[in-house]
């Protein structure tokens, strides 16, 4: 196992560190939308397209993350005005979702990156911190995206603990009734990062489909939006730990393929299986201890109306 | 001023009205997009019903497509209605299809009479089974379901990549990784020009009527479904109620799976979902979890996606439309579900009124 090993855990950890960090956001809205993974999949199409028509990686980016937010837009219309069934609006956008990414990649199977927006993700180090020894091989000689979710993390945890708009975003995760009586505007809260949530989890398919395949694969994704709903859990709802979470599940998601020059006599498909069967483990190991610390927020899931008490 | 009250007065008439005007309101939506993508939405929605219901091969393909539908939304009704949240019936039926496949394979000369039943216990069992797992820390540790099922899925999925890729690959297929055909004693038998599976698909809708609203083991899902405590406080093994539900519920989609490799596909291959397990979901919540309206929406969807591989052919409008619209409808009647549960009402802005 060799330090590139670790380096390209990073790189395969980057999208799920998108994508985990919008769900915990949205979580801590007291929403819970299980669309990650049709998200994810609007973004990458449309940041895909974007970047073939026009050959721009902020175009690109921009256009994957209002993709993923329309996709949000509708989840928050469905859940927080219309009070609909959490589960089913997130299944129902990841349904969705997928149906527009096949519709929208129709044809642009085999297609890839233009070179020059291949050359604006490319890695460069980070002069100092590039030069510690094995640290700064991982994590900072990657492209600027990864730079990116470090900072996403970091201002995520900042906001959350750090500012009152995140503690009133909090009060309204875990008692949505009493944010609202202390005039909190509770609906505005949960749009705003149903939104955001929306936005990073776009950000999330652009990075598969531009940076981390980058041609166009149908169903791009593979699940990753499911894993990234099940780390929230993970992670306990806290933006520092989605760090490790991510990138921790990065090298499960590219040991099957290493693996492979080893001899190993399994056969790759079961090795495949591994970072299903983790997340399924963690699960349950996360269910069977119960601390208040790392519990989700106390509305999480629950239509909130007013007048019903 | 708009006020929103809860009511519970709506009647069985007038929330079918609103689901009903949901979907035709999804349809006008679909219909802009239509246009803009430059069709006539009038011909293109005319030739999805030509391409389901034209020709009396295209119903039969329409009927074809419903059955797994309707099989599997009964399953994954029967677990909604525990508020169990059971999305994997993907790989219940595909754990479903290999377990009836290994009985296929193993077993192609006992006659049919013998074999046919025995397939169908091994998909239920295994079915069953990859549905209790989950169901056992959930009921145990509150382990999140959702996630869980879900991820069963995909090791269903690259468990069955690995039988067919491996140890149930065809050695007669010149290295092509496909898994043997099934002997006759292995398919289903044709009734009235399609498979039995139909047979099957009538009988459970109505034994699932039945067991929900008359059997009393019916009667402790509703109310477990509705709050695990009364069911507690009323004396129920709660516990045992979630595993053995979620078992039958698992259950029903591996007998799906049986159903499509022995009838439709007569082998197994990574493809036998069709994504039925997922389709179903949105089925069996428009139907809201009642067996008898299930077998009507599952034939519309089904037409919705035999009509959509007609106009990818009419209009070259890719297939996925056709996702693309069911999930569209979901959305509506979703929301349109608002206006069951409460009543909209404008009055006037009560400081202008005391001014008067």
């Amino acid at each position: 196992m060799d330090i590139s090993f670790f380096t390209a855990a990073v790189v395969a950890g980057t999208p799920l560190l998108f994508a985990i960090l919008g769900e915990l956001i949205t979580e801590k809205a007291g929403q819970l939308n299980l669309g990650v993974e049709g998200m994810m999949l609007m973004g990458a199409v449309v940041g895909f397209k974007t970047a073939l028509i026009t050959g721009n990686p902020f175009l690109a980016l921009a256009g994957a993350m209002l993709a993923g937010a329309l996709g949000a837009m509708i989840f928050g219309v469905l859940t927080v005005s219309l009070r609909a069934n959490q589960v089913v609006a997130g299944l129902t956008l990841t349904i969705f979702g997928t149906g527009f990414s096949s519709f929208l990649g129709q044809g642009l199977m085999g297609e890839v990156v233009p070179e020059s927006m291949k050359l604006f993700f490319a890695d460069f180090k980070i002069p100092l911190l590039g030069d510690i020894p094995v640290i700064g091989q991982v994590f900072f000689n990657q492209g600027i995206l990864v730079y990116t979710g470090y900072l996403a993390a970091i201002i995520a945890g900042l906001y959350l603990y750090r500012t009152s708009t995140g503690l009133n975003l909090r009060s309204v995760g875990e008692n949505t009734a009493a944010a609202d009586a202390a005039g909190i505007k509770v609906s505005r809260y949960k749009y705003i990062h149903i939104l955001i949530g929306g936005l990073l989890c776009g950000l999330a398919g652009a990075y598969l489909s531009l940076v981390y395949i980058p041609s166009w694969q149908e169903n791009v994704t593979a699940g990753r939006g499911w894993i990234a709903v099940a780390l929230v859990i993970f992670c306990r709802w806290n933006p520092y730990r989605v760090l490790a979470g991510a990138f921790l599940f990065g090298g499960l998601d590219i040991i099957g393929f290493r693996i492979q020059k080893y001899d190993f006599h399994i056969s790759q498909y079961m090795i495949d299986m591994l970072p299903y069967l983790v997340t399924i483990i963690i699960l349950i190991i996360v269910s069977t201890r119960k601390s208040s610390s790392g519990s989700p927020p106390a509305s999480l899931g629950e239509s909130y109306f007013r007048e019903e008490r | 001023m708009i006020k929103m009250s809860a009511r519970t007065d709506c009647s069985a008439k007038e929330s079918a009205a609103i689901r009903g005007g949901a979907i035709i309101l999804a349809l006008v939506t679909v219909s802009f997009f239509i246009m803009i993508l430059g069709h006539n939405p009038f011909s293109v929605y005319g030739s999805m019903i030509e391409g389901a219901f034209g020709t009396v091969y295209r119903i039969t393909e329409t009927l074809r497509k419903s059955i797994p539908l309707i099989i599997a939304s009964l399953g994954i009704a029967l677990a909604f209605r525990l508020k169990f949240w059971n999305i994997g019936a993907e790989g219940q039926i595909m754990t479903g299809a290999m377990g009836a496949t290994f009985c296929a394979l193993n077993f192609p000369d006992l006659p049919s009479w013998i074999l046919l039943p025995m397939m169908a216990a091994a998909s239920i069992i295994c079915g069953g089974i990859w549905g209790a797992i989950p169901a056992y820390f959930r009921a145990k540790w509150r382990t999140n379901e959702t996630i869980f099922t879900l991820m069963m899925n995909y090791v269903a999925l690259k468990w069955l990549t690995y039988l067919q890729y491996g140890p149930w690959k065809d050695p007669a297929a010149l290295g092509f990784p496909k898994i043997p055909g099934f002997s006759q004693n292995a398919v289903l038998p044709t009734v009235f020009g399609l498979h039995a599976g139909w047979i099957i698909a009538i009988l459970l809708v109505i034994i699932m009527h039945l067991f929900i609203n008359h059997t009393k083991r019916g009667y402790e899902i509703s109310v477990v479904g509705g709050s695990e405590n009364t069911g507690r406080y009323a004396g129920m093994n709660v516990k045992g109620i979630i595993i053995y539900t979620i078992f039958l519920s698992g259950g029903i989609c591996g007998l799906c799976g049986m159903i499509e490799a022995s009838g439709v596909n007569r082998t197994l291959s990574v493809g036998i979902t069709m994504g039925a397990g997922y389709t179903a979901i949105i089925t069996s919540w428009l139907s809201s979890l009642k067996a008898p309206v299930i077998p009507v929406v599952c034939v519309l969807f089904a037409a919705m996606i035999q009509g959509g591989t007609f106009i990818q052919m009419a209009f070259q409008i890719p297939q996925s439309a056709a996702q693309i619209l069911q999930g569209t409808i979901l959305f509506f009647v979703l929301g349109s579900e608002f206006f069951i549960r409460y009543r909209i009402s404008f009055i006037k802005n009560i400081k202008s009124e005391e001014g008067e």
